[in-house]
């Protein structure tokens, strides 16, 4: 077995007697790239040499000293590609940033390096974070490790795809619409978006500024626990980051679930839902009940509008957002006879259509002709989507559904169909509308292939639903490991 | 037809605070370009803006002195476009919840006072510098002023003339430098102003169609771009012809605005609510807290003048323009100086002398304590009030006791009567004539005999006693 298939706690211990180093770890992670990556494509920069580097100083700074070390000591993780990392390549999947190297660290990464925890490299990604199956990335799609002919879901599909195949231990995504759960999802890994404000952006290549989150994906709930607890907290460098006091979420873990109020709502367990995906719901909503949980159909009334609503908003951010992209100061610049010409060319030839198509609308909904039937409404819609779970979130602890109402489909099947594409959001976009906490985690295969049960709580309530999941995921039978091949179709 | 001309101005103003509105940049004019700059100004991917504390109160501050209403809740908009200066393509600004709203000013042209409404204070960010090669085929960029804070002050279209332009604009200088949140100097761009003119038929109550004029890059720039266009709008209406709303640019050294663009070309800034910050809240007590901080404002400071001292509207006027210069009038009131003497003398020859060389007061060596040690030998007749004249040069330049300059250069008064007389007698002798033209009415000859007793004491003589000395000697 992998030395990173071992669990976090055993990896913890023996850090600290000395019989496991952050440089094992990082080599054990470095050489599973080697072997896998070439079918998995979860990389889109490796940094061996510099991870190598830092794992042995960080060996070095560590030795003797029993109490330094941290629960993720030595961990080598991956980043997902639009987080900010020092000296290091950060593309976000773009042409236009492929040769762009930041200044300075993201807070997420200065917070993982102050955890002991190790980089080996940045993770592909749909450009710019716009898509669901990474297939937008501009160097090169990635494969989903449970069948390679598969997409891993989107945009985080690198950092999915590189824990399911055990590359990394544990990896960052970020989440604008779904893009953390939806990949974990298709993975069968953990993942788990926070509630907004809850971990800074500082130094995320900002998709939709009010929706935009990072967090974790994991092998399972109690890692992502780890890396929350590492992660999250106010930043005075994010002005949106809360100055809510961060609870301890290892604790939460060990709470039983007896008495807990589900809400299902049945909007996300109806037609349209896979029958394949819906059944392991339901028997996954079976086990909560076993549990002692109490579960109650709901209804969510403006959930309909969610999906419109959700692409307006994040177009309209996105548009202003990406602007800075010009050509100006960094990333790529190609010339024209004027400077309009060189913003043209620039942009024309280093973003690709999806941005494109977003960017364009996203301008459409601000421009003032349009401003009142696009940007506004959907604020106002909004404000009505928060409002439905507040209401739900006075009867009840957390809400619970399928994480996407697919699983893992064929690279290229939808890629041309985006109006289909965006509409498999419906179980995810309404959360980051209403700025929730919200996890995957996995329920079981369909024909073969991962199914992610997501689990919603209240604003900063991230113990409850780490509390659900991890009481579930203990009841749950666990996956096998990805077969990485190319599954034949069972006709 | 007489026609009305209809002016408002929009100012910008950059806040004197340490750092930029988003980040911990310093905001020092004058750095090697580019220096300093970080991601956050720079507009690096990733980066969030935090806002400056500092940079609101300043921006509450000034909009309390120019009498708005302070909104209890505001917010930051984003105005997007492109262009090389602006690194994030939009600049953060602020839409339709400006800090200040409502607010006036009173200004005071050729003796009569008027009110100037100010629609709207909002707080906002500096955009960088251009700096374009000779030829053309280069342009580079400084980011050292994004991010500097700046508010824009747009008046209502109150103005009726460029001379209520200019004294409006002198009455905003006078309000920032004495709230200190600028230091509003237009050389170095922390004042600009854009202008909005047209003209009407006298007692229309529409505005005509309007243009605006930019690159106005001093007060009289501004005065002699807006004499240029009402002029040119006077004429094209004159003619029949009509105004197209346009934005003109002012080239200053060709004294004429060119077209920079129609209104048709007009840009779509797209504001929206800016998701990287949170909304403001003022609540009453930081409104108290920073309205207490306000200094007594020129206008008041003028009405004590007048009350207290007895100065005209004009004088008191021209002591209040700085703070500065109103407290080194104070200092040397409270030396023991005669006000109106002071006055005279601070508004008169400091100013002017302050004038020829662009000078600030920092710069002069005089003190409060030399000006009015220099009044007081006036009144005591040691010097005359010509000989100060002098004296005062020499202050300005060197400073000093006027007492020891007055004696080191030999420049007491002649009073002594015999001296004098022997002198007047001389005078007399050598002028028969003037004698004659004086004795026929010409007083002018009086004045010339007067002169010649100045010239033969360097202008020492006591000018009453000489007077009053002829008048004896030749027996009138």
């Amino acid at each position: 077995m992998s030395l990173l298939q071992l669990p976090l706690r055993e990896i913890h211990k023996r850090m600290t007697d000395g019989s496991l180093s952050a440089l094992d770890l990082t080599k054990a992670s470095l050489a599973r790239i080697e072997e896998v990556d070439s079918k998995v494509r979860a990389f889109i920069t490796v940094d061996g040499e510099r991870a190598l580097k830092e794992a042995k100083a960080l060996d070095d700074q560590l030795a003797g000293k029993t109490e330094s070390y941290g629960p993720l000591a030595g961990l080598p993780v991956g980043i997902k590609d639009n987080i900010s990392t020092e000296s290091v390549r950060t593309t976000a999947g773009s042409k236009h940033l492929s040769n762009y190297t930041p200044i300075y660290d993201a807070t997420v990464v200065k917070r993982l390096r102050d955890a002991q925890t190790i980089s080996v490299g940045k993770l592909n990604m749909d450009e710019l974070a716009m898509g669901s199956s990474s297939e937008t990335s501009f160097f090169h799609p990635t494969y989903n490790p449970w069948d390679l002919s598969r997409v891993p879901g989107g945009s985080s599909g690198g950092s999915a795809a590189a824990v399911a195949a055990g590359e990394v231990y544990f990896s960052l995504g970020t989440d604008t619409g779904g893009s953390i759960r939806q990949p974990a999802a298709f993975c069968g890994v953990v993942g788990l978006k926070p509630t907004y404000g809850r971990v800074s952006r500082y130094g995320l290549i900002a998709f939709a500024s009010s929706l935009d989150q990072i967090g974790p994906l994991t092998k399972n709930v109690e890692d992502a626990a780890y890396v929350l607890q590492a992660i999250a907290g106010y930043d005075p460098m994010d002005s949106t980051s809360s100055e809510k006091k961060v609870p301890d979420y290892l604790a939460a873990l060990s709470k039983d679930i007896k008495g807990i109020r589900i809400a299902i709502p049945k909007e996300m367990m109806g037609e349209g839902i896979q029958s394949g995906v819906r059944k392991r719901v339901e028997e996954a909503i079976n086990v909560l009940e076993g549990l002692g949980a109490i579960c109650e159909e709901v209804t969510l009334p403006h959930l309909e509008y969610a999906v419109a609503t959700y692409y307006v908003i994040s177009s309209a951010e996105a548009s202003s957002n990406l602007a800075r992209l010009d050509g100006i100061r960094y990333g790529m610049r190609v010339d024209g006879k004027d400077l309009i010409d060189m913003y043209k060319r620039t942009r024309g030839e280093g973003i690709g259509k999806e941005v494109k198509r977003r960017t364009l609308f996203g301008t459409l909904a601000l421009s003032s002709d349009f401003y009142d039937k696009f940007y506004r409404k959907a604020q106002q819609v909004r404000t009505l989507i928060r409002q439905d779970y507040e209401k739900l979130f006075q009867q009840y602890d957390v809400i619970v559904g399928p994480t996407s109402p697919v699983t893992a489909f064929r690279i290229g099947e939808r890629i041309e169909d985006p109006l289909t594409m965006y509409l498999n959001d419906i179980c995810t976009v309404p959360v980051n509308l209403a700025g929730l906490p919200a996890i995957s985690v996995p329920c079981g295969l369909a024909d073969g292939l991962p199914v992610g049960l997501q689990i919603i709580g209240r604003a900063f309530d991230e113990a409850t639903v780490l509390q659900v999941a991890h009481a579930y995921e203990l009841q749950a039978k666990s996956l096998p490991q990805p077969s990485l091949e190319v599954r034949e179709d069972e006709v | 037809m007489k026609f009305e001309t209809v002016i408002g101005l929009e100012v910008h103003v950059e806040l004197s605070t340490e750092s930029k509105i988003f980040c911990g940049c310093s905001t020092e004019f004058g750095a090697p370009p580019n220096t300093n700059t970080c991601p956050i100004c720079l507009g690096h991917p990733g980066t969030l803006p935090v806002l400056n504390r500092r940079a609101v109160e300043y921006a509450i501050k000034a909009a309390l002195a120019l009498n708005c209403e302070i909104a209890d809740w505001t917010y930051f908009a984003r105005k997007n476009y492109f262009y090389p200066d602006l690194p994030k393509a939009y600049q953060t600004s602020q839409d339709d919840h400006p800090i200040g709203s409502n607010g006036w000013v009173e200004i005071n042209v050729n003796g009569k006072k008027k009110r100037i409404g100010i629609t709207r204070v909002h707080l906002e960010e500096d955009a960088g510098k251009l700096i374009h090669s000779e030829d053309g085929s280069e342009s580079l960029v400084d980011y050292n002023r994004v991010g500097v804070p700046l508010i824009e002050i747009v008046s209502e279209p109150d103005l009726r003339s460029p001379d209520e332009a200019y004294a409006y604009l002198e009455k905003i200088k006078a309000i920032m430098l004495y709230t200190e949140v600028s230091d509003v100097k237009m050389e170095q761009g922390s004042l600009r102003c854009d202008a909005n003119i047209s003209l009407r038929p006298v007692g229309s109550t529409h505005f005509g169609t309007k243009t605006e004029l930019k690159n106005l890059n001093s007060f009289r720039g501004v005065k002699q771009a807006l004499e240029y266009e009402q002029k040119r709008q006077r004429e094209v209406l004159e003619s029949g012809g009509k105004i197209v709303q346009q934005t003109l640019r002012w080239l200053m050294h060709e004294g004429k605005a060119v077209v920079m663009r129609t209104k048709e070309e007009a840009d779509d800034y797209r504001y929206f609510p800016e998701p990287d910050l949170v909304e403001l809240k003022i609540d009453a007590d930081w409104k108290k807290q920073i309205a207490d901080t306000i200094p007594e404002l020129p206008d008041a400071r003028r009405d004590r003048y007048k009350e207290s001292y007895g100065l005209s509207d004009y004088d008191a006027g021209l002591l209040t323009v700085t703070p500065e210069i109103a407290q080194f009038f104070d200092d040397t009131v409270k030396e023991g100086a005669e006000p109106k003497a002071a006055a005279n003398w601070i508004a008169r020859d400091l100013i002017a002398y302050l004038k020829t060389g662009d000078y600030a007061l920092e710069d002069i060596k005089v003190t409060p304590k030399n000006l009015s040690d220099m009044t007081k030998l006036i009144q005591k007749g040691t010097i005359s009030s010509k000989i100060a004249k002098q004296v005062f040069q020499e202050l300005l330049k060197h400073g000093g006791d006027p007492e020891t300059i007055v004696r080191e250069r030999g420049w007491i008064q002649i009073s002594d009567e015999g001296e004098l007389r022997e002198i007047v007698r001389s005078v007399i002798e050598a002028h028969p004539q003037s004698v004659v033209d004086f004795k026929n009415g010409k007083d002018r000859a009086l004045g010339f005999m007067v002169g010649q007793v100045m010239k033969k004491t360097r202008g020492k003589a006591n000018p009453q006693l000489v007077n009053q000395l002829i008048l004896e000697e030749i027996g009138s």
